[in-house]
């Protein structure tokens, strides 16, 4: 008894010690690595999130240590799975600056986990990137927490933007998902903006996650005539509303938000879901020379399309990286100010300005759903 | 008045699938007195057999010219066939253990598949919902402003057709009689030399093949399936036998109608946020005010 709590402590005391040691190689040992700790979701069922984030924060690290590093040391990039967890996400992130000794944190990508861990780094006060995290909440964490992409509203009013300037409609409908903050919310924007443009919402129907049904709202819509549909759901319904919207003979497009995102979406929708539109943070055929450097990069390391998910990755380690380099240490409160005076970054997704707020400032892509695949088809600036 | 057909049209066109499932519900309880709580995932199982064996025959979900009235027969004749197997494999090693159990004991069993297939369905076919093959492609007709499409005609066509069936095979046949000896009292049955065991088999045969082709007709019209398809509209169906009066046939065919207009109508007139609640409400308004439901009594016979 007696013999097996010595050992236990024992055991703690060298553990301890490991820690202590690896946690002074990365911050203050002037010498090692700098680390960038990434905790992403590496498995479960948000896996191919994690996947192209942790890819996208590789080509940054290994493009900035092909320049030399930084403060003439090397970068290194830790990322510890938190298995799309909550709970996990404590530990991993504790693990990072505790073990690892991260100077900077880089995830997640769903804005519940970013809490989580935005929480835990505001009171370590170590600086945190989230890639890809929408909710608005996010940084109102505290001063240590930013992120590399627009939020939920913006994406509303780019796509009202486009609807009323590009695709020059006037009269045109929503149909949200009520149980769904991301949908109420793009859907308020959408509106507003749009009435802002000098257009008219004729109709605003629900529905709710797991429906299958949506003739009702549908015919009702259909006797309003309006010359397009805003849907800005998740693509598990999209599929099936753009089906029984056209067999019931709903002209003009559907437009939607990045939740339209997968390949599942042309599965279900099928031919009906071709020609319509939807707001992104990224094209994988966006045409500036930037985006389109970054896209043979991936394509020649990863054999496959670069995804928004991917390029948000990136753009979130170049953010830290950025701000390494001008801050010239990585002290956590030097750190944190040189994030929060990022501005006109050239990330992949457009330039990288932050607000006030450590919110992005920056434009949103708009593509069009063909046969086989999405193509870019404008960019709606920052307004 | 366009609108109001329209609503009309589609909630019949849902109401009849919701009454070939409550179907099964009915005439399960009407020879065991259990509510087959499983028999939504018969009709979701059904669905993704008639998938499987689609595309074993090569439909596919984007190429509606690759078909065959031949074969689309032969994927309802195997989902009804594999959902008729499944059907009679709950009820023998799930219920008949528990026939002389206390009646609360086998409708927790009911629950307990229930749930056990459902987290199969996602374990096997996967969570993410499938697109559902073409195997008769979609036409649009429009008859002054109302749109119905083949695939709307063809659910109210085979539910009625399979709905006459059923009341022929329960009023006219050996079979049927003695389904109905046995739910009008299972010892005198015995007596008369009718095995329940086998007129009880028959009926989860039927009542689940009739599940497995209100499946496919909800995965033509719906286009999609995924595991969990069955829990919304089996309970749905359930309140529709509820509100026919459970253990009555005709009363199952009429509730599911009921149900599916008064939805489509409470989507399309009041807001599509209480079309689940419409439901229950009836259910609810149902059992405090007529609980043996518009068709049943406690005269009728009950299969």
């Amino acid at each position: 008894m007696m013999r097996g709590s010595l050992v236990l402590l024992l055991a703690c005391a060298v553990l301890l010690s490991f820690g202590c040691k690896r946690k002074r190689s990365g911050t203050e040992d002037e010498t090692g690595p700098i680390v960038i700790g990434a905790y992403l979701s590496m498995t479960g069922s948000m896996a191919t999130f994690g996947e192209s984030s942790a890819r996208g924060a590789q080509i940054a690290v290994d493009e900035a240590n092909a320049k030399g590093g930084l403060l003439g040391r090397p970068i290194e990039l830790v990322v510890l799975d938190d298995q799309g967890r909550s709970e996990e996400v404590g530990n991993a992130v504790s693990r990072l600056i505790d073990v690892n000794g991260a100077a900077a944190i880089m995830g997640e990508v769903a804005s519940t986990l970013s809490l989580v861990a935005g929480r835990i780094c505001q009171r370590r006060k170590v600086p945190m990137v989230s890639p890809s995290s929408t909710n608005t909440k996010v940084t109102q964490v505290g001063d240590y927490v930013f992120r590399a992409c627009f939020l939920d509203p913006f994406q509303g009013y780019a796509m009202a933007k486009f609807a009323r300037e590009n695709l020059k409609l006037s009269k045109v409908a929503i149909l949200k998902d009520v149980r769904n903050d991301y949908s109420v919310g793009l859907s308020k924007a959408f509106y507003e903006a749009f009435i802002k443009l000098g257009g008219q919402i004729v109709a605003q129907e629900s529905y709710s996650a797991g429906d299958t049904e949506f003739s009702a709202q549908l015919t009702k819509v259909k006797a309003l005539e309006p010359e397009g549909l805003y849907v800005p759901g998740y693509y598990t319904e999209v599929g099936g509303i753009a089906r029984q919207a056209r067999r019931l003979g709903i002209k003009g497009p559907l437009m939607g938000g990045d939740g339209w995102e997968s390949p599942e979406l042309r599965n279900i929708g099928g031919a009906d879901i071709v020609g319509s539109y939807y707001s992104n943070h990224f094209a994988s055929d966006a045409p500036s020379d930037r985006a389109q450097s970054f896209i043979k990069i991936w394509r020649d390391k990863y054999g496959t399309a670069a995804p928004a998910l991917g390029a948000l990755g990136y753009d979130g380690t170049l953010m830290i990286i950025d701000a390494i380099r001008r801050a010239n240490s990585t002290e956590p409160t030097k750190l944190r100010d040189a994030l929060a005076a990022t501005k006109d970054l050239d990330a992949v997704s457009g330039k990288v300005t932050l607000d006030p707020n450590r919110n992005p400032v920056k434009p949103a892509v708009v593509v069009r759903v063909t046969d086989d695949g999405e193509v870019f088809e404008a960019e709606i600036p920052p307004g | 008045m366009d609108v109001f057909l329209q609503q009309l049209v589609n909630g019949l066109s849902i109401g009849s699938v919701y009454a070939l499932i409550a179907l099964g519900y009915t005439m399960v309880y009407g020879v065991l007195r259990l509510i087959n709580f499983a028999h939504s995932e018969v009709f979701m199982v059904g669905s993704y057999v008639s998938f499987f064996s689609a595309q074993w025959l090569g439909f596919d979900a984007k190429q509606p010219a690759a078909f065959g009235y031949g074969r689309a027969l032969l994927v309802l004749v195997l989902a009804m066939a594999a959902s008729a197997l499944l059907g009679v494999a709950i009820e023998r090693f799930a219920y008949r253990p528990l026939r002389h159990a206390r009646r609360m004991t086998p409708l927790i069993t009911a629950i307990g598949v229930s749930i056990l297939l459902q987290n199969l369905g996602i374990l096997i076919f996967g969570p993410n919902p499938r697109p559902f093959p073409m195997i008769i492609p979609e036409q649009r007709y429009e008859l002054g402003g109302v749109v119905v499409t083949n695939i709307k005609l063809l659910i109210f066509v085979v539910s009625a057709v399979l709905m006459v069936g059923l009341t022929y095979l329960v009023q006219k046949t050996w079979t049927g009689k003695a389904m109905r000896a046995v739910s009008t009292n299972l010892n005198a049955a015995k007596l008369m030399g009718i095995s329940p065991n086998r007129v009880i088999a028959m009926t989860f045969v039927i009542g689940s093949a009739l599940a497995a082709a209100g499946g496919i007709l909800f995965g033509l019209d719906q286009a999609k399936i995924e595991p969990l398809m069955g829990v919304l509209v089996g309970l749905k169906a359930f309140v529709a036998a509820v509100l026919g009066g459970i253990g009555n046939i005709a009363g199952a065919a009429a509730g599911g109608l009921l149900i599916g207009v008064a939805e489509q109508l409470t989507a399309g007139y009041i807001s599509a946020d209480y079309r689940d609640a419409i439901t229950f409400a009836i259910l609810i308004g149902v059992l405090l005010v007529k609980p043996e439901g518009m068709f049943g009594s406690s005269k009728i016979e009950k299969v």
